[in-house]
């Protein structure tokens, strides 16, 4: 489902090249659930963010489905993103504005995907039905997260990409969260690939890679 | 469709969790809007009373054939002309006196009148036979009506006794002004067979030459697409349009910093959107869109205000205008669509150009760009320097327009350049200033109060420029008022030389008047005046006649003299001329002015200039008994007597018993001097009521800035209450720091408040009016405004600090925990 051949991303830093991928490297298929981790800087939320068209490779191929997303322009990226991926932050980037409602339906609303049964699964399975009104900053970290991925899946995407979800989570949220996360993943057969520190949520999942130098080990 | 208002309702749901930067953001708007709306209302009420009274029965707006001393000529040439194939319709002009009211009399041929003649009143049919058929009709304005306390139908007497035909309303026809068949104008205004000018038409054929028909006994007037009075008024609504832009751009300055600290707030929140799949073009677009949205909602609500604002301001407009040129503007409001269009227009595009570039950086920002809540303010500080620079050379633009710039433009070019530099300069001046503070600050309190200053002075820098600019217009225009009105009040003590003005209905009045007062002893002397209008160098101008008196020699003004002035003026060859019609004409003591007289041209020595302040005509003021010999018409209606104070009273009740005279007929010096005040105090009624305006939208500015930095302070704040600074405490040093830096700009406010005075005074007036006013400066005016200044921002500062002593200790722990 999501095939990567010879990707290569560099940045400028203080006029120095960082050549932060140097050919990568990795196949996923629909269903499997993957974990990536690597010592930091070793370009793993790099790589998250050009399989998911937040930024552009410098050489190589992403192919997801039967889109190759380097070919694709800012717009083309955009409706990837919005039909196709489901994204999860380290941070939670949910909207504090919106209620808790609003945000889990937000990407669902965009993409012109609402489906009422689904989220109404969703909801229950993340245990948000008493949270619904709320506002993200009367939440606490634990159930943000959830939010988070629930806005994610709402859409039912091909793949899940979620970069340190449970990095600001204790290690007893952290681990409910993911099994959630597992849960809905299996039950929507979408691939999912997971950016973490920890070794024993890598563990958790179905394949664990590492990345170093720019490049799977 | 869906996706794009899904976008735009989670855009919006920003401004439901701040209601306050919300309201802001509406406030700047509908106050720019308003303020400029309501001005530009205003002058467009003007334009229009200027274009009726243009367009009035062939004003200037239509080609003329007059006679080439501007005497009325024989109705014989019209004759000549029609037979010749020449288009032409005839007119008479003159004054009559109604009711104690002097008004211009038209009489008009309707048959012929030219049907491109302007938006002058039409006359069909069935109007034209009760026009023309006795006992005729006397078109007159809705205004004028009023004013003559006359019903429609009544045919009121004027001064000689006669009466004029039914008075019949035409709300088209300009204020001040009696229409009559042709006829019946000759007849009233005695002038048998007499006309003042003929209206051309268009041609059919080709008709014979003018010379071959009348010789050169008269001459073609070219239309002007610009009015006398267009021109006088010019700087007036130029002085009202700067006004309502500096209003305007302090508001667009609420605007930027209410959408700058928006689109900061909302950076996270753009970037989800954009992470979730909403494409760059998407946003973007909503984002625009949101934008035009709300400046069409407080562009609405800013033209209702600005039209409340404009007719609280009409009426003292008007009398401005009256009181300076003459000119009649009706006191009721009534607006075009194109202003509505053009104000919504206004709000739309001052909202795009505040929200400029946020909306470049929303275009640009890239998807992954981090949020940096008030980033913005910190990059401001790169741009102190290269704001420093822009403000030296914007002020060396103003010196180059000082030493080269000739017009009016000119002129409030170098005040615009000085303000916005000043503007520009204004960070670094602060900065400076704080610096100085934290440098020779010794307790960490203070250490921290000049240090958190400067910190917070690029989030308040807009808001205090628009401080500063309101404050310095305040400044400026208030010297200049008191500098006016002390000239003014000292030049009409010595204008008013006599104790007793009488102006009498007609001369044969006037000689009974003089015959009567001769006989009584409490009189010491008469003296009588006159006036008489002529054109010179194609300008008109007003003569005015003065009486030998030795009175006159020790009061009247003088600007400059020639030795023995009074004494040459005596003969008849001399005269004194207004400092305005001497700018006007280039015009010198020792030079020749040649006035067209109706016995030949009457060269005049000049051989003193006078101030002749709010006369909207050029003057020449000569001897008055030379007066009656060039112009023997001149009508010697107006006396002024000499007269013991004590019997003043006496005196008047008793020309009033004797000769009916009214209150407007006769007064004493200290009524007359009473009225002239008043009339300039309300003249100026209006520039004060915008410069309360300016410093109250500085002072909402001020404010606003306030309110949507007072949330972001809270990390600065925060870790000092931790340490064990009381919330009151850190209430009344965050009132201080406002107070302070309000302070400071107050200070540099005064210093160019000054300078923009003396723009006025040297510069701006004296293109504007023709008059050049002496500087002075007035102290307690001056600690008088900065109080002002300092109050306004006391209130701004108010509500935050209040918010900021009545926190709750959980708000300021929130600052510590991980979720921020």
């Amino acid at each position: 489902m999501l095939s990567i051949r010879n990707l290569s991303k560099t940045f400028s830093s203080a006029g120095e090249p960082v050549h932060v991928l140097r050919g990568v490297d990795l196949d996923l298929k629909a269903g499997e659930r993957v974990a990536l981790t690597g010592e930091s800087g070793s370009g793993k939320s790099t790589l998250l963010h050009l399989i998911a068209g937040l930024d552009a490779a410098d050489g190589g191929s992403i192919r997801l489905e039967h889109t190759e997303v380097t070919k694709l322009s800012d717009a083309g990226r955009a409706e990837l993103r919005r039909d196709r991926i489901g994204l999860v932050f380290q941070q939670f980037n949910l909207i504090p504005s919106l209620s808790v409602a609003d945000n889990l339906a937000f990407q669902a609303r965009i993409a012109d995907r609402h489906d009422a049964a689904w989220s109404k699964e969703l909801v229950e399975r993340l245990g948000l039905g008493g949270l619904l009104k709320r506002y993200p900053e009367q939440l606490s970290g634990g159930q943000q997260q959830r939010v988070a991925i629930g806005r994610a899946l709402a859409t039912k995407p091909s793949l899940l990409l979620a970069d340190e979800p449970t990095g600001n989570l204790d290690e007893a949220t952290a681990d409910g969260v993911l099994a959630l996360a597992r849960d809905l993943v299996a039950r929507t057969g979408c691939g999912f690939l997971m950016v973490t520190h920890s070794l024993h949520l890598a563990g958790t999942l179905d394949r664990h890679l590492t990345l170093h130098a720019g490049r799977i080990a | 469709m869906r996706r794009a208002l899904w976008v735009l309702a989670v855009l919006l749901s920003h401004w439901r969790r701040h209601k306050m930067q919300f309201a802001t953001l509406l406030i700047g708007l509908i106050a720019a809007t308003a303020l400029w709306s309501g001005v530009q209302a205003i002058n467009q009420q003007a334009r229009n009373a200027y274009d009726r009274a243009a367009a009035t029965f062939g004003g200037v707006r239509t080609a003329m054939l007059v006679a080439p001393d501007a005497a009325t000529f024989s109705q014989e040439l019209f004759v000549k002309l029609r037979r010749a194939g020449w288009p032409v319709s005839p007119v008479l002009e003159g004054r009559v006196q109604v009711n104690g009211r002097s008004v211009r009399l038209l009489g008009i041929e309707p048959v012929t009148l030219p049907l491109d003649v302007g938006n002058a009143p039409r006359l069909g049919a069935s109007d034209l036979s009760s026009f023309v058929a006795p006992p005729g009709q006397t078109l007159v304005a809705r205004e004028t009506l009023g004013d003559l306390q006359e019903a429609e139908g009544a045919a009121p007497p004027i001064s000689s006794g006669a009466k004029l035909p039914p008075l019949r309303m035409q709300p088209q026809l300009v204020p001040d002004v009696l229409v009559v068949d042709i006829g019946v104008a000759q007849r009233l205004l005695n002038k048998p067979d007499q006309l003042s000018r003929l209206l051309i038409g268009k041609p059919k054929g080709k008709p014979a030459p003018l010379q071959s028909v009348v010789g050169d006994q008269l001459q073609r007037v070219e239309p002007n697409a610009e009015t006398e009075l267009e021109r006088l008024t010019d700087s007036f609504h130029l002085n009202l349009t700067a006004f309502g832009l500096l209003s305007f751009f302090v508001g667009l300055f609420i605007v930027n910093s209410a959408v700058g600290l928006a689109f900061e707030q909302r950076l996270p929140m753009l970037r989800t959107l954009r992470a979730c799949g909403a494409s760059a073009r998407l946003v973007n677009t909503v984002l625009v869109v949101e934008l035009v949205a709300l400046a069409l909602v407080a562009g609405l609500i800013g033209l209702v205000c600005g039209y409340f604002i404009a007719a609280a301001l009409l009426p003292d407009v008007a009398a401005s205008l009256r009181g300076l040129y003459g000119a009649q503007i009706p006191g009721q409001l009534t607006l075009r669509s194109e202003w509505w269009l053009a104000g919504i227009g206004i709000s739309i595009a001052g909202a795009l150009v505040a929200a400029a570039t946020s909306l470049i950086k929303a275009v640009r920002m890239p998807v992954l760009a981090t949020a940096q809540p008030r980033a913005w303010q910190q990059r401001q500080r790169r741009w102190l320097i290269l704001q420093s620079g822009a403000a030296c050379v914007v002020f060396a633009v103003a010196l180059l327009l000082l030493y080269y710039g000739q017009s009016l433009i000119a002129g409030f070019g170098v005040l615009a350049a000085l303000m916005f530099g000043a503007a520009l300069i204004l960070p670094a001046f602060l900065e400076v200033i704080l610096l100085a503070g934290q440098r020779f600050a010794r307790k960490p309190l203070a250490l921290w109060f000049w240090a958190d200053s400067r910190q917070q002075l690029s989030g308040l820098s807009l808001a205090l420029m628009a401080l500063l600019l309101a404050l310095a217009v305040n400044v400026g225009v208030s010297t200049m008022v008191e500098t006016f009105s002390r000239t003014f009040i000292g030049w009409l003590n010595g204008r008013l030389a006599a104790d007793v003005y009488i102006s009498t209905s007609d001369n044969a009045q006037g000689v009974a008047i003089r015959s009567w007062l001769k006989e009584r002893s409490d009189v010491r002397a008469i003296l009588s005046g006159g006036r008489a209008e002529a054109q010179v160098q194609g300008q008109p101008v007003e003569l005015l006649g003065l009486p030998d008196h030795a009175l006159y020699r020790e009061r009247w003004p003088l600007l400059e003299t020639a030795p023995r002035a009074w004494t040459r003026l005596v003969p008849g060859n001399a005269a004194f001329i207004s400092e305005q019609l001497s700018r006007r004409l280039n015009v010198r003591v020792g030079d020749v002015v040649e006035v067209p007289a109706p016995g030949g041209t009457w060269e005049l020595d000049i051989v003193g200039i006078y101030a002749d302040y709010g006369n909207p005509k050029g003057q020449l003021a000569v001897n008055v008994a030379a007066l009656i010999r060039q112009f023997p018409q001149t009508p010697q209606t107006r006396i002024g007597l000499i007269v013991a104070k004590e019997n003043i009273p006496g005196l008047i009740t008793a020309l009033q018993t004797q000769f009916a005279l009214d209150d407007r007929s006769v007064a004493d010096q200290a009524t007359v001097k009473a009225e002239s005040i008043r009339i300039f105090k309300r003249t100026f009624a209006v520039t004060s009521a915008l410069n309360a305006f300016t410093l109250g939208v500085a002072g909402i500015a001020l404010l606003t800035s306030l309110l949507t930095l007072a949330n972001s302070r809270l990390p600065q704040l925060a870790p000092l209450w931790a340490i064990g600074i009381t919330r009151p405490r850190l209430a009344a040093i965050e009132l201080t720091k406002t107070l302070s830096v309000a302070l400071f700009t107050s200070l540099l406010a005064v210093p160019l408040g000054l300078l923009v005075a003396w723009c006025l005074i040297a510069i701006v007036n004296v293109k504007a009016f023709g008059w050049r006013l002496p500087f002075h400066v007035f102290p307690l005016q001056l600690i008088e405004l900065v109080a002002v200044a300092l109050f306004a921002s006391l209130l701004a500062a108010l509500l935050p600090v209040a918010r900021l002593a009545r926190m709750q200790p959980a708000s300021l722990v929130k600052v510590f925990a991980n979720e921020r």
